[in-house]
């Protein structure tokens, strides 16, 4: 067996062989997947209402009729003016609709929880007025403009879709860079890399090889990710499949990079896996777009994620898997993020020492 | 004439204000073995470390196969075995497992250099399919000295070997290592263990970061010119702190089971035993001994 060929052998049977860590790199991004596309979702599916009414007329009762046979709400029953506080203090319910007698409407939200009351709001106002434009068919009624939206690529607003690629960003980094740079850490650690050292090897060489095993991984989970996403989450993938998986790959390479530059400024385990967690995980949750929209940071804020190659990972593959658009419309995430590879792999290289401190 | 296997010339070597090396100057020579005797924490793994090229002294230079550890140690890493004094090879891979990787990291296999590790490998061989961490230490140090020789090195460099290894063990691996030497390898060994010592061709006691003293085993301890007495019996504390009182007695400590008096030359044994016996102490024997090496190392210590 040639040198190249036993030294991947050799990093392989510690991973075949540290069976948990093996299980959670293996099994940890379908759990993540499937938690975020079906458990965790921001949409509001269930929202409790209550009606207060001081007469219960036939027009009000086909409007409560109307916002219940919507899937999205629970009619709690009709309530006296002065519960409404209550009711909603209580938690019973989540929004309260009072008909007053001058037949205007006044919709009470509770808004601790600011994305359910806006979400409820907008539904409640449409049925309510959809069901106003329909009692009012007979009089004329001009002022009513209802306008007409389109949810594209995403009709049904579905979060799993915007969940995917971010999941992707956050996985591949977190195997390829944390795992890279704790391993060969670890070889630092336990004085296995003293040995390695003072052998005719060139201990780069040894580390390269060290990244065979963890790239093969990644392969496996981004084609995991993938057929999960496509058959389970049913995610459209109605674009490039080619290109998904080209820009994944590079986004790969990068994150194997990253995990060796930590490894040389690292000597210690526990640093390399604070690093990678403090240093590389907050900022792809928080900066890459992946949770919070980047359009809605701070402005000091922006310019720091582009410095995020996730933002760059996720925007792109949103653009392939999602809109649907040819591999041309991403070139330019393509390049940044080549050309963020190309600078780690210089600066990590340009770092490793082959003696010690 | 081929060169010294290992020169070293003023080697220092400073962490922050600690000298952890103080001008070392030592010569091992073509199949010679050479022990570094000395405590822990008295710089014997840095030396190691430095002359196996792992890290950079600060000062002074040194030759290993004739070559110098500064410029040319690409080269020297394929001339030189290394086992560190931890345990450095990888737990959750075989015996086998374990040998094949360093032969491949040498760029050899395990039948080119057999004849050179068979003694050894053959007390492993029974264990090969075994991982390396369920070993004992005995049989860990056998699998590490293998893996170190499988490229045939010209110079070993073994940093405390025996330590943390049973007895008997310790023994086979010091007959194994004089084995090795036969076939031609030089070979720097150190140890806390004075026992070991005699072993070696020559030793250099080493505290401090210094070395106090170089010589045959037996040369060192010819140097020690005081006479030396072993004193025992009941309440050993009290008969340290009662004899390091006496006037002719220029040192006294505590040596295995009993205590060793370093005496000057109108020392009388015969009073002082009969000192401590007026004292109260009981079943008092006092001889005169020989000195070991740890007796000139502790004599060198306390003149240090």
């Amino acid at each position: 067996m040639t040198g190249f060929a036993s030294f991947v052998k050799k990093e392989s049977l510690h991973i075949l062989r540290d069976k948990w860590t093996l299980l959670i790199i293996l099994i940890f991004p379908i759990v993540e997947l499937l938690l975020f596309g079906f458990a965790i979702s921001i949409e509001i599916k269930n929202i409790n209402f209550a009606v207060s009414v001081p007469h219960r007329t036939e027009a009000i009762r086909k409007q409560v009729e109307q916002i219940s046979s919507n899937p999205y709400f629970t009619f709690r029953g009709y309530i006296s003016g002065n519960e409404v506080d209550k009711e909603l203090r209580s938690g019973k319910s989540d929004a309260v609709v009072e008909f007053s007698k001058d037949n205007s409407v006044l919709i009470a939200l509770d808004a601790s929880n600011p994305n359910k009351a806006m979400e409820g709001a907008g539904y409640l106002q449409s049925i309510l007025m959809s069901g106003n434009s329909n009692a009012s068919e007979t009089t004329s009624n001009l002022s009513s403009i209802i306008p007409e939206t389109h949810m594209l690529y995403n009709p049904q607003m579905n979060s799993a879709y915007n969940f995917v690629p971010g999941i992707m960003g956050l996985i591949f980094i977190l195997i390829c860079a944390m795992m890279t740079s704790v391993s060969i850490v670890r070889e630092k650690e336990t004085g296995t890399m003293d040995v390695l050292l003072v052998s005719p090897v060139k201990p780069i060489r040894i580390i390269f090889a060290k990244m065979v095993p963890y790239f093969t991984l990644s392969c496996i989970n981004l084609a995991c990710i993938l057929f999960l996403a496509r058959y389970v989450l049913k995610v459209p993938m109605s674009g490039n499949l080619g290109g998904v998986i080209g820009i994944s790959l590079l986004y790969l390479s990068l994150a194997l990079a990253l995990g060796l530059l930590i490894s040389t400024v690292t000597s210690k385990q526990i640093t390399a896996l604070i690093i990678s967690g403090m240093l590389l995980l907050l900022p792809i949750i928080m900066l890459s777009g992946m949770v919070f929209p980047i359009e809605n940071m701070p402005a000091a804020l922006k310019p720091l994620t582009y410095i995020v190659p996730a933002r760059w990972y996720i925007s792109a593959i949103r653009k392939l898997m999602i809109e649907g658009l040819p591999f041309k419309y991403v070139l330019k995430e393509f390049s940044v993020l080549l050309t963020m590879t190309l600078f780690l792999v210089a600066l990590a290289l340009k770092n490793f020492k082959d003696k010690m401190e | 004439m081929r060169q010294d296997a290992i020169e070293i010339n003023g080697i220092s070597k400073n962490y922050g204000a600690l000298k952890a090396l103080d001008g070392i100057t030592f010569n091992v020579g073509r199949g010679e073995v050479f022990g570094l005797i000395g405590p822990d924490g008295a710089g014997k793994s840095t030396l190691f470390r430095i002359l196996v090229t792992l890290i950079d002294s600060d000062g002074g230079s040194a030759k290993v196969d004739g070559m110098d550890i500064l410029n040319d140690y690409h080269s020297i890493r394929n001339k030189i075995g290394y086992m560190p004094g931890k345990f450095s090879l990888y737990p959750d891979l075989t015996v086998e497992e374990n040998i094949n990787f360093f032969a491949a990291l040498f760029h050899v296999t395990l039948e080119q250099n057999y004849d050179l590790i068979a003694p050894i490998y053959k007390q492993i061989e029974p264990f090969k399919t075994r991982r390396a961490g369920k070993l004992s230490g005995g049989m860990k140090q056998k699998l590490a000295l293998c893996c170190s020789l499988i490229h045939k090195p010209d110079v070993l460099f073994l940093d405390e070997p025996t330590t943390g290894v049973d007895a008997v063990s310790r023994s086979e691996f010091w007959d194994m290592l004089l084995e090795l030497q036969k076939k031609g390898l030089s070979i720097l060994v150190s140890t806390p263990y004075m026992d070991e010592a005699s072993k070696c061709n020559r030793i250099a006691l080493i505290n401090g970061g210094k070395i106090l003293d170089i010589n045959t085993p037996d040369g060192i301890v010819n140097n020690f010119k005081e006479p030396l007495y072993a004193v025992s019996g009941t309440n050993m504390y009290g008969i340290l702190t009662a004899t390091r009182q006496e006037k002719e007695v220029v040192d006294c400590y505590p040596f295995g089971a009993a205590h060793h008096i370093v005496a000057s030359e109108n020392f009388n044994p015969e009073f002082l035993k009969q000192t401590l016996e007026e004292r109260g102490f009981k079943n008092i024997e006092l001889n005169k001994t020989k000195a070991g090496i740890e007796d000139v190392f502790i004599k060198l210590m306390h003149t240090q």
